[in-house]
């Protein structure tokens, strides 16, 4: 594949290092004269000085013929427009954007840029996960497909401990697929006894969250445990 | 008409006293509280006594936007010193507040003129300065240039 990477700090860096190693062609695209220089030394002709917000930069570096398109500059706006560019003037068939602020993730999502992706919230996901007192964790959302996966711990309280998966009334518009029971995964059966401990994964609609805290969750308590 | 105006630089702010000056309402959001003092340059009250409004923040954030009263804006114009910024708020302007006229200030004449075609209107300053300097050139070679220029041209 011919990936255009924008943004030559770490994240930049390393990606371009890492999809060339893997074989790909790949141009690098930096703004800044001496971050230029200093990534030059190493990567060479793959790297490409100039302003990638100026469609004769892009042009230059053969968008035309890209078939990705990454941008991970430290400016979220560039990043917005360098997608939007590359995917509905060049037509480029895949884009991926770097959210610095994740509260600017709602305009990426306002000009169609997706996916995106966002260090802040990735840790916020990991901190969800490594936190279990946070209840429900989202594993996955398909926002395109209009599908999520979630992750559910249940505790000692929980209304479903002790009872067959087969008795649960689970909510329209949701499945559970796996249970994860002292560190294996395994696809449960009607049979299938809930214990204590259980982490439970299920995909569902949006919006469904709440319905299966509900069922899960500790006795006595709809959505949350306040 | 509720005119707001995002970027209170030279332009933005002449903007803004021209507008307020023709009885519109008028608010101005910037990120640099100092831009106020350049909005009353020439005024001899204070913008808020003549009825303007003045808020300080990035255009990129909605609260900001929402506090200088993009919900009821007839009028937005996004006019600070970043075209990326200007392009990104004309757009949030347009599809999530549907302000029915929207005007972005664009430097980068080749997007300026990609994202008129779009439906974004744009306003290239640096066309403006490219066309009138071509048409010096052209109008100084028509007159005493003439005879230089004369054996290539015809």
């Amino acid at each position: 594949m011919y990936i255009i990477v924008v943004g030559a700090g770490k994240v930049g860096w390393n990606l371009a290092r890492e999809l060339l190693d893997k074989g790909h062609e790949v141009t690098l695209i930096e703004s800044d004269r001496r971050r230029y220089l200093t990534v030059e030394q190493e990567l060479e002709h793959n790297v490409s000085y100039g302003d990638a917000s100026e469609l004769w930069v892009l042009e230059r570096a053969g968008i035309q013929r890209a078939d990705m398109v990454i941008a991970v500059t430290g400016d979220d706006e560039d990043n917005m427009l360098i997608c939007q560019v590359a995917k509905e003037k060049y037509l480029v068939d895949q884009i991926i954007a770097r959210v610095n602020n994740p509260r600017n993730r709602r305009h990426f999502d306002l000009l169609g840029i997706r996916p995106s992706v966002s260090a802040t919230d990735l840790i916020l996901r990991l901190l969800e996960h490594e936190v279990p007192e946070y209840g429900l964790v989202h594993l996955l959302d398909l926002q395109e497909e209009q599908l999520e996966i979630i992750e559910m711990l249940l505790g000692k309280d929980s209304n479903v401990t002790g009872r067959r998966v087969g008795d649960l009334k689970m909510p329209d518009g949701s499945l559970l697929i796996s249970v994860l029971r002292a560190g294996k995964g395994f696809v449960p059966s009607a049979d299938t006894v809930l214990e204590e401990g259980d982490e439970i994964l299920a995909v569902l609609d949006p919006g469904k969250e709440d319905e299966l805290k509900a069922l899960f969750g500790p006795q006595g308590n709809g959505s949350n445990g306040a | 008409m509720f005119v707001l105006i995002v970027g209170c630089g030279r332009v933005g702010s002449s903007v803004a006293r021209a507008t307020l000056r023709e009885g519109h309402t008028v608010s101005c959001l910037d990120e640099d509280p100092e831009s106020h003092a350049r909005l009353e340059v020439g005024l001899e009250k204070s913008w808020e006594d003549l009825g303007g409004q003045f808020t300080v923040g990035a255009g990129l954030e909605t609260e900001a936007l929402e506090a200088a009263g993009i919900g009821h804006a007839d009028v937005f114009i996004a006019s600070t010193d970043g075209d990326n910024t200007n392009i990104v708020i004309a757009q949030i302007a347009q599809r999530q507040y549907e302000v029915p006229c929207v005007i972005a200030r664009v430097l980068d004449p080749l997007r300026a003129e990609w994202y008129q075609r779009q439906g974004l209107n744009t306003v290239c300053p640096t066309r403006v300065a490219i066309d009138m300097l071509e048409a010096g050139v052209r109008e100084a070679a028509g007159r005493g240039g003439a005879a230089a220029a004369a054996p290539e041209t015809r």
